[in-house]
């Protein structure tokens, strides 16, 4: 198997902005839970489960065209910073990584497919955790892509799977399908209108359940939800996934329509929001990541308003992954501490605002 | 800056809401806004889990007809409403009456729905399976006029129609 440092893009495929309704939805994640029977459960494995169940998936994987040539992590042998490298690029969970104590369980690994938007986890809270992730608005496209990845090994793993209960999973919130399917999406216009209170209760209302943007218990930072099935039994997959896309394009319909109010209401005070948030992050010396965050969704406002000429969503969505703490230390090769770190971001937030300028100059400013 | 409901000096939410056909916005402090029923901002919805395990806290004390002890992994019922989690595929049997209880809080019912799993084996049953499947895909699909993505499952659905024939035929 290949290092990950060999995929065609690391695993941030799901970076591209080449989705449907891209200006909104930022990524696409469906994640299937599955467990392995004659093992126990990952909160009570020893060691020998563990390995085990390692080796058998490993072997499974061996044989499935999906895995076969693709990238196995194993995440215990990685240094601290490609741990929080896989982490940032959301193609791991902070459990697998080792949490807040920094101590990955034993035999924990990842292995990436091909295409890399399919990956499983292994010996994470549940034995394994196969997940596809795409950019924009694709929830049916991934769903046939894991389904197609479960179908496979299935024919090779003994699946912990209950007539009545469905696929058993660690945790009861998680049983039956194992599925949760998410949609990222950036609502700046809800939240500007003080309309987002009214819609996440509403999407309380029929089933789903939202995060902010790093997932479980993680605040929301930038204007980013990811909104999610929040049940996983008594329904089919699709309809499960029907749901939610029903939903998430009724969320659109209403940031687009808070979207018009703003323009319509308010242009200069957007205008000026915007290029502000443009400014800083194209001049300051020093960024912190909620600064970087917050002043992105801001461009990423403008860009889709048309009141900025550039940059593009695909630099912004570089932005948002490459000036988390570890990708930094990646480019400069170094540990770096607490004020450094915000200098080494924001020079290079700038370097990337200054390669996508060339229609973002002053000239291009509708309103000279 | 202060509460403008109970005066204290800590407010830190800003509750906004309809009061008449007018929006009204008040700065209150968390107990204030609890009382509204307002989760303080950016605090994740709480996990439904732990509330239902309190809630069902007297069920689950009860002991199984066949003991609180799992009799694989020895998981308890106590250790169960305290991690939240279970110990094997033989909890999911053993604390199947509490279980359904909790399931059906959770997840509305008990009755799985979606995909089905055979263990693999050198039986026919296995490409039964993905076949009936593919078939309850395809009948979505067709229900929700995909006809792409129909077409694309009827494919799929001959192709291991095909596979598997001569198989069958062989043995």
């Amino acid at each position: 198997m290949r290092e990950l440092t060999d995929t065609p893009s690391g695993g941030l495929g799901w970076l591209d902005a080449a989705g449907p309704e891209a200006e909104i939805v930022l990524s696409t994640r469906i994640r299937l839970a599955r467990n392995l029977q004659g093992y126990g459960f990952s909160a009570r494995a020893g060691a020998v489960d563990r390995q085990a169940v390692y080796e058998r998936v490993r072997q499974a994987a061996d044989e499935i065209p999906q895995l076969r040539g693709g990238v196995l992590v194993p995440i215990p042998a990685l240094r601290q910073r490609a741990r929080q490298l896989l982490l940032e690029r959301h193609l791991v969970s902070r459990e697998l990584v080792g949490g807040a104590e920094n101590t990955p369980p034993p035999f924990a690994a990842l292995l990436l497919g091909t295409p890399e938007s399919l990956g499983v986890m292994v010996n994470e809270e549940d034995h394994l955790r196969l997940q596809s992730l795409l950019s924009g608005l694709r929830l049916h496209e991934a769903w046939e892509l894991i389904d197609g990845l479960d179908s496979a090994l299935a024919e090779r793993l003994p699946y912990a799977f209950h007539p009545e209960f469905g696929f058993l999973t660690s945790c009861p919130t998680n049983v039956g399908t194992g599925l949760r399917a998410s949609v990222l999406v950036h609502l700046p216009g809800l939240v500007l209108t003080q309309e987002i209170g009214k819609v996440l209760q509403a999407i309380a209302q029929v089933g789903l359940t939202f995060r902010g943007l790093h997932g479980e218990g993680s605040e929301v930072v930038g204007n980013f939800f990811q909104i999610s099935n929040q049940t996983t039994l008594g329904q089919a997959e699709d309809e499960l996934i029907d749901h939610l896309q029903k939903m998430v394009q009724q969320v659109i319909q209403y940031e687009r329509r808070a979207r018009g109010v703003l323009l319509r209401d308010a242009p200069e005070v957007i205008k000026d929001k915007v290029w502000r948030a443009y400014g800083l992050l194209r001049y300051a010396r020093a960024l912190s990541l909620d600064e970087v965050m917050n002043l992105s969704s801001g461009l990423r406002l403008g860009i889709s308003l048309k009141l900025l000429p550039g940059p593009s969503v695909l630099t912004l969505n570089q932005i948002l992954v490459f000036s988390q703490l570890a990708h930094l230390e990646q480019m400069t090769g170094r540990a770096l501490a607490a004020p450094e770190v915000d200098a080494v971001r924001a020079d290079y937030v700038r370097r990337l605002l200054e390669a996508d300028a060339a229609p973002a100059s002053g000239a291009a400013d509708p309103e000279p | 800056m202060q509460c403008e409901s109970c005066g204290g000096d800590d407010a830190v939410i800003r509750y906004t809401h309809i009061e008449k056909n007018e929006k009204r916005t008040l700065h209150l402090c968390q107990a204030c806004a609890a009382a509204r029923g307002v989760e303080p901002d950016g605090e994740p919805a709480p996990a439904p889990l732990s509330d239902f395990l309190a809630q069902m806290g007297k069920s689950l004390s009860e002991p199984s007809p066949a003991g609180g002890v799992c009799p694989s992994c020895g998981l308890t019922l106590a250790e169960f409403k305290r991690s939240g989690r279970l110990g094997c595929t033989t909890c999911y049997t053993h604390f199947a009456p509490q279980l359904r209880a909790l399931l059906r809080r959770l997840h509305g019912g008990t009755q799985h729905m979606g995909k089905a799993f055979v263990a693999p084996g050198p039986t026919s049953e296995r490409p039964l399976t993905r076949l009936l499947n593919l078939r309850r895909s395809l009948q979505r699909a067709v229900e929700r006029e995909e006809f792409e993505r129909a077409a694309a499952l009827r494919d799929q659905i001959r192709r291991l129609e095909e596979e598997s024939a001569p198989i069958g035929e062989d043995a």
